[in-house]
């Protein structure tokens, strides 16, 4: 019964997944799967419902539907679940008075598939003392502090919810790269929410855009390069442009850039120059109207 | 590789203790040094006192000292030899009064926090990411609360009785008096050591219902526990003592203060049970004229302490029914710490 890749080839698997807060719906019945070996960005405006997501998950919370992490139900089998399961909730959850050394002890002492020599080498690379308490630490040293434990856990899946927020760009980029270069492999799974779209944009496999509790995109990156384009069109052709019903228009230096949605890409190349639109630009383009 | 087929099951023992452990570094504060310290200002204060009866008997020309103690006591009958053993008890037990007052307060805020605090920072969100329960996550709460405070406050009670004699004996030893033969008795001392010991699982069993009715309210609140755990009680009490349903039940009122609000408030404080299943021992020696006729009654403190003291309390009801409805609050705690993580949400 523990041979859970044998029977599920989804990491996550939800189907109705829904939840509300009194009047307010956080999920709408959304159904996803997330593969292995994938790395998800959950991406979507403040109160879009990504982080009730992420919680359903991680078991944080109570929902309506079903969902399955790793074969297991995030309700009922928490504990074991958070054997194969890592995250890192926002910045700065890290105890204040923990001190490093205590944290890695303790860690050691109740994960089974932590390694405590994978950490000590993590913590090397930084500044962190082991006599040094958290709330010593700067922001960015907190962060590299939890890192450190969570990289040196042999899990499965990876919930990373705003890692980064509040961070210098050093530390951001830092953050992501020892989590390419260090831990992730084929074996492992992440999911990430972000409004740093940008700086992970590299680094993503998969994306899912939410907006009212609702999936709005839920594609891979190649299949996002085949479905979105952006074409950089003059004056003189804006109206045939706009004839083929583009999600969104901006101007820049006289000319006017289109993203469109599931035009043949053959087609939009006789308009102007094609490009590959960025995720922020698709962001915004599919979230317009959220504040309004 | 499979990842999953080299999951090891972790050792529930082991991360019990570690649970511990984490919770005596969060609380060392409390738990290791507020009963040192005060044990501390207990010696501090008798240190003052010797220091002050010294330069007063100088001042006066008082002249102490040619007492010749072993003398003394190789003159002591029997039954005087057992009333100053059994005074020496009271003493030490009365000396260590401010530690375990202390332990009390500790207690009750540690509990009071102790399932609120990490959910008010979020680092509840790092706890909750490793793979332990929040049934040994609240149990660990409950031991650290009833056992390993109450151990290291003994500990400190221990270093107390060991600097206070100490500190007798030097000022006996400063005016030539051998004070080796009547205030060092081993056996008298490990066996006051060992009764305070065993005296933990029935002030333990004795807490329950207010170790759990804090933890409720330190999982349940989403803001000041305190107010939650202190004004729900007091003004159920009042509310019943205004409509008068009580007396319609034919259940006195002061029933209520005594045996609920005292009960999931004070429970904390060690030895609340004395008076409870006994002869009254307690209100004997509390209403007492004077120390002296708690003295005469021949070995009145052991008595407290005894077997039969301990055992009566642990045959009532009262021990046991409010010990019932303290795991029932437990467990509601922990219905709580599975679904209330953040005080905001």
């Amino acid at each position: 019964m523990n041979d859970v890749s044998a029977t599920t080839t989804h990491i996550v698997r939800a189907r109705g997944l829904a939840k509300r807060y009194g009047a307010t719906v956080a999920l709408d019945h959304v159904d996803f799967d997330i593969a292995a070996g994938r790395i998800v960005g959950l991406i979507g405006p403040n109160g879009a419902g990504k982080t009730t997501a992420l919680k359903a998950i991680l078991g944080l919370t109570e929902f309506e539907g079903e969902l399955s992490v790793l074969g297991l139900d995030p309700r009922t089998q928490r504990t074991e679940l958070m054997q194969q399961v890592c995250f890192i909730a926002d910045v700065a959850v890290l105890p204040r008075w923990l001190r490093v050394s205590e944290a890695v002890d303790f860690v050691a002492g109740v994960h089974p598939r932590f390694s405590r020599e994978k950490c000590l080498a993590f913590l090397a690379r930084t500044k962190l003392q082991p006599t040094q308490r958290v709330r010593e630490l700067s922001k960015g040293m907190i962060v590299q502090l939890h890192l450190a434990l969570v990289m040196a856990i042999d899990a499965r899946l990876l919930v990373l919810d705003e890692p980064t927020l509040g961070l210098d760009i050093l530390y951001r980029k830092e953050f992501y790269q020892s989590l390419l270069n260090d831990y992730f492999d084929e074996e492992k799974t992440i999911l990430v929410t972000t409004h740093q779209v940008e700086e992970i944009e590299h680094i993503l496999t998969d994306l899912i855009f939410i907006k009212d509790g609702k999936l709005i995109v839920n594609a891979s990156m190649e299949e996002i390069g085949e479905r979105y384009a952006e074409v950089m069109v003059g004056p003189d052709k804006v109206e045939a442009a706009r004839a083929l019903k583009p999600l969104n228009e901006r101007g820049i230096f006289g000319k006017t850039v289109f993203l469109f949605d599931g035009v043949p890409q053959a087609q939009l190349a006789q308009l102007g120059e094609l490009h590959k639109p960025s995720v922020a630009d698709l962001f915004v383009a599919t979230m317009k109207g959220t504040y309004a | 590789m499979n990842a999953l087929t080299t999951t090891t099951k972790p050792n529930p023992m082991q991360t019990f203790l570690w649970l511990l452990k984490r919770e005596y570094w969060e609380h060392r504060g409390g738990f290791f040094w507020a009963p040192l310290i005060a044990g501390g200002v207990v010696i501090a204060i008798a240190l003052l006192s010797l220091i002050v009866a010294e330069t007063t008997a100088a001042r006066h020309g008082i002249q102490l000292g040619g007492m010749n103690l072993d003398t003394i006591a190789h003159n002591m009958t029997a039954e005087q030899v057992a009333q100053f053993n059994s005074g020496l008890t009271v003493g030490l037990m009365g000396l260590s009064i401010p530690i375990m007052i202390t332990l009390a307060f500790v207690v009750f805020f540690y509990l009071l926090g102790a399932l609120y605090d990490d959910r008010r920072d979020r680092s509840v969100l790092f706890w909750k990411s490793l793979p332990i329960s929040d049934l040994d996550t609240v149990l660990s709460k409950v031991v650290a609360a009833v056992l390993l405070a109450p151990l290291l406050a003994i500990a400190a009670t221990i270093v107390l009785h060991l600097a206070f004699l100490v500190l007798i004996s030097g000022y006996a030893g400063l005016h030539q008096v051998n004070p080796l033969p009547l205030l060092w008795n081993p056996a008298q001392l490990v066996s006051l050591w060992l009764k305070l010991i065993l005296l933990i699982p029935v002030n333990a069993v004795w807490a329950l219902p207010t170790v759990g009715w804090l933890l409720l309210c330190s999982a349940f609140a989403r803001s000041k526990p305190f107010l939650w755990a202190v004004a729900v009680p007091v003004a159920l009490g009042a509310i019943m003592g205004f409509t008068h349903l009580l007396q319609q039940l034919s259940i006195p009122s002061a029933w209520y203060w005594k045996n609920i609000v005292g009960r999931i408030l004070f429970g904390v404080v060690p030895g609340g049970w004395f008076d409870i299943g006994g002869n009254g021992a307690f209100s004997t020696l509390t209403n007492g004229d004077n120390v002296n006729i708690a003295l005469d009654r021949f070995g009145l403190v052991n008595s407290l302490l005894s077997w039969n003291r301990i055992l009566g309390a642990l045959a009532s009801p009262d021990l046991w029914i409010g010990a019932a409805a303290g795991a029932g609050l437990i467990v509601a705690a922990i219905w709580f710490r599975r679904r209330r993580v953040e005080t905001s949400v």
